[in-house]
């Protein structure tokens, strides 16, 4: 085999700001390309949602792009698209982003954009019924008329965790959505969408000083609101094993996901970074543990992959976060083989630890993806933005290979061993649509 | 309190890329495009792959899903490890027109990616029991595939546009794939992958001449010729009644409607990309603007261009509320009627013709983007040429032009359609509008 390359490290120059009404601004120019991008993160997820109200940081989001301040309803998208740029924006557990990609032309316009709306989005009645359609649809399409839809991440947390935040619906219940108010939405914004509740990332072809006069001058002026308290969402891991099945009319075969609560990826970071490791030994690839245990020896199923973070970012999430096992398999009466050898393979790698060179090609390949990740300026720009809001450092990010080369194969095999039957959520999927 | 939207700054031009390419002595064309930024290097490799076979979509797709999984002397886990130490990820992809081999590296590692790729492309192993797991794993796929709407509709279009033609049979039938033996794939990659006339890409922080003539190199035992294939001429789709697939219960309705278009060669090309963009190919079109961002029947519509080296299609998906199926087809024919029938306006078209630009520039300003891009075009005889003089095309498109295209490609009456959906609920509704078959 090959000798491992010499594992590079990304470097960039980040220069940090904070304005007087608390925004965080992370800049980091890179010349390679004309083009810019812009990320706005705020401090809210679905986790900080109220009871009643499940799928209102989603629904939120929507209200961001319905015309702000200066903008009327879909100015916003215009301005971007006919700068040449893309935009979008995304809810998580932990916070939501706003983010577009521009020609570096179109920089200053594209601080405006997400100033605007960092001042005052446009929540009407009417934008909020049109929203409430569009995201039930969204919903309809990814969820309710498509087989396997949300599973397991809107299913699995309300087996795996207990408290609200945590085991709620991110995507909301049609009930909970239809009684939101503008009244909610506007007193969100208030309690959440405060400048200093925000980070402001912005990458790529760009002069530091020219950019930060920029901001300045478009988001100075935003008055300065207390920024909330953040709650400790914390769960211990599980004693007892818990099941539960769900059912889903379209799926022609069975599924399942096999849960474990994860404790604080950002106190305890190298610990953490294990459990990275040892979902990357799991299922990347057909050298992996389950792969090769689960389809190709024992034919049990037809995929299987084991990732961190509802989403698989295992960077995304604040405590807690969560590993899952998840397969596909043809013959429901699997099941307990697949749980069976799946307990097997961590305990072969907790007992024996690793084969030679396994976690070294394992660690390189975890470096290349992340390298990979860089090369974009739009998610180049969304990771420094989202490092400097959950971890603090968007300087973190250089660091990752070297903390990465720092962990020890133990580490992993204590991560292998964490993952014990009375821990686990198992949620099966039940195919209605199987023929 | 008022401001005003600030304006656009003198545009920067991109970097001027370092390019390398050869027709090696074997027919395997070599292209290397110099991009550094991240350590990383982007390899596509491109073999063309029709076939008007009745047997062939089923071995085309077992024969890429069991590619990797043992060659030379490398089992299956073995050859995905050797893969994984230098960093890198290899898959391969297959549909009506080529068979793709994509890979990502540590540049460090390239050398050794090649070696391996030369290994996969000489001396496949089509393991009998390799093969028999994948010939599984591919049924459930297709099963889970055909169990989604979208997928259901886009095959019965397809159908629908091309009647027998392979372009209609893409996506394999689950008897032929249980049909097919370890012998046939040995046999399809002794015919078929072959390096005359393939296209190879790399994209990334590299020495484009080293990297040509260590590409060459490695691929050196890589030889011989496929033969060319005999494949009918598409058919011209006739439009014809909305064709209306019962899903019981279904909450949403899936519209899919097509019709031929035309080649990024043809002159009228750009006047098609921007009127496509107009009607629904971005979110600021009016068909967004309309049944999302006014009505709410819809998370959004799409329309666009698809080229395929027999043809191009101009095809319109959404997916919408049941109970508003009737009306979202209503506010559809009237934007399509209308694009086709009175001019659009300069303002749309610049609009549009900026967002082109500043795409084009994003997509192919990261390695990944650049390489895809590249070895898509290579399809039809274009390169980084194509890329770089494409923005000028777009700047000498008028609003005239831009309106011709919609009225001859937007045209209601000219689109062949399918909806998949509960047809108690929609039928009704549909057959109000417009002619509709069952």
């Amino acid at each position: 085999m090959p000798r491992p390359p010499k594992l590079p490290s990304p470097s960039f120059d980040l220069t940090h700001h904070t304005l007087g009404n608390g925004l965080r601004v992370v800049v980091a120019p890179d010349p390679s390309a004309p083009v810019v991008g812009i990320a706005v993160l705020y401090d809210v997820g679905f986790r900080s949602e109220p009871q009643g109200r499940t799928g209102f940081a989603h629904l939120f989001e929507h209200l961001m792009f319905q015309g702000s301040a200066n903008l009327e309803k879909l100015e916003h998208f215009r301005y971007v698209q006919s700068s040449g740029g893309t935009l979008n924006g995304s809810t998580h557990l932990d916070y939501t982003n706003y983010f577009e990609a521009l020609p570096s032309n179109a920089l200053e316009r594209g601080l405006f954009l997400e100033a605007d709306r960092m001042l005052s989005p446009r929540i009407t009645p009417e934008n909020l019924a049109n929203q409430l359609e569009v995201v039930k649809n969204e919903i309809r399409v990814n969820v309710m008329n498509r087989p396997y839809g949300g599973f397991p991440w809107i299913y699995l947390p309300a087996l795996l965790f207990d408290t609200f935040a945590n085991a709620h619906n991110g995507y909301g219940g049609f009930e909970d959505l239809e009684s939101a108010t503008v009244e909610d939405a506007r007193d969100f914004f208030t309690r959440y969408y405060a400048p200093a509740n925000a980070v402001l990332a912005i990458g790529g072809d760009l002069d530091v000083d020219d950019t930060l006069a920029m901001v300045e001058k478009h988001f100075a002026g935003i008055a300065k609101r207390r920024p909330p308290k953040r709650p400790k969402f914390g769960e211990p891991p599980l004693s007892a094993e818990r099941r539960s099945t769900h059912e889903d009319a379209h799926a022609p075969i069975p599924a399942v996901a096999i849960g474990y609560r994860i404790a604080d990826p950002i106190g305890s970071l190298d610990d953490h970074l294990a459990n990275v490791l040892l979902a990357e030994v799991l299922s990347d690839g057909d050298a992996s543990r389950l792969q090769r245990r689960l389809v190709q020896r024992d034919h049990l199923v037809t995929d299987v992959a084991a990732y961190l973070g509802e989403f698989g970012d295992p960077f995304d999430e604040r405590d807690p976060t969560a590993l899952t096992v998840i397969a596909h398999y043809p013959q429901a009466a699997s099941l307990d083989a697949i749980l069976a050898a799946t307990d097997e393979e961590f305990a072969r790698i907790a007992e024996s630890g690793l084969d030679p060179g396994e976690l070294d090609r394992v660690r390189t390949r975890i470096v290349s993806v992340l390298l990979r990740e860089l090369d974009a300026v739009m998610s180049r720009t969304l990771e420094f933005a989202k490092f400097e809001l959950i971890y603090g450092r968007a300087e973190l990010i250089a660091e990752l290979p070297e903390r990465l080369r720092a962990v020890s194969e133990d580490a992993v095999r204590a991560a292998a061993a964490a993952l014990r039957p009375d821990r686990r959520a198992v949620l099966e999927l039940i195919a209605g649509g199987a023929r | 309190m008022t401001a005003t939207v600030p304006g656009l700054t003198a545009p920067r031009k991109a970097r001027k890329l370092r390019v390398a390419q050869r027709r090696t002595d074997t027919g395997l064309t070599v292209v290397v495009v110099r991009k550094p930024g991240v350590p990383l290097v982007e390899v596509r490799l491109r073999v063309p792959f029709q076939s008007a076979a009745e047997t062939h979509p089923a071995r085309a797709a077992l024969l890429s899903d069991s590619l990797l999984t043992g060659a030379g002397s490398y089992d299956r886990a073995g050859l995905a490890a050797a893969v994984q130490a230098l960093g890198a990820d290899l898959s391969v992809g297959v549909d009506a027109d080529r068979l793709m081999l994509s890979a990502n590296v540590l540049a460090t590692g390239l050398p050794q990616l090649l070696g391996l790729l030369a290994i996969v492309l000489t001396e496949p192993s089509f393991d009998r029991d390799e093969v028999a797991t994948e010939r599984d794993r591919l049924s459930e796929r297709l099963g889970i595939a055909r169990s989604r709407p979208g997928v259901i509709a886009s095959e019965r279009l397809a159908t629908r546009m091309w009647g027998q033609h392979p372009y209609a049979l893409d996506l394999p039938q689950p008897d032929a794939v249980a049909a097919t033996t370890p012998a046939q794939l040995r046999r399809l990659h002794a015919d078929r992958v072959r390096p005359s006339g393939a296209v190879l890409v790399v994209v990334g922080d590299v020495s484009p001449q080293r990297v040509v003539d260590d590409t060459e190199s490695a691929l050196a035992g890589w030889t011989g010729k496929a033969p060319k294939p005999r494949m009918p001429a598409l058919p011209t789709p006739q439009p014809g009644p909305l064709l209306i697939i019962d899903r019981p219960g279904s909450v949403q309705s899936s519209l899919r409607m097509g019709r031929a278009a035309i080649p990024r060669s043809d002159e009228r090309y750009p006047a098609l990309q921007l009127a496509n963009l107009i009607f629904g190919g971005y979110f600021s079109s009016r068909w967004t603007e309309n049944i999302r961002e006014d009505k709410g029947y819809t998370y959004g519509p799409h329309s666009h261009v698809d080229h395929q080296v027999l043809g191009s299609t101009l095809s319109f998906d959404v997916e919408v509320a049941t109970e508003v199926t009737g009306p979202a087809l209503l506010e559809t024919n009237y934007e399509l009627g209308r694009i086709a029938s009175l001019p659009v306006t300069e303002e749309e078209v610049e609009a549009a013709r900026q967002y082109a630009i500043g795409t084009l520039a994003l997509s192919t300003a990261t390695q990944s983007g650049l390489a895809s891009t590249l070895a898509a075009l290579a399809a039809f005889d274009l390169g980084l040429d194509w890329v770089l003089s494409h923005p000028g095309r777009l700047l000498a498109t008028g609003v005239d032009e831009v309106s011709a295209a919609a009225a001859t490609y937007f045209a209601p009456s000219g689109l062949t359609a399918v909806i998949v959906g509960d047809a108690t609920t929609i039928t009704a509704p549909l057959a109000a509008l417009g002619a509709i078959e069952e």
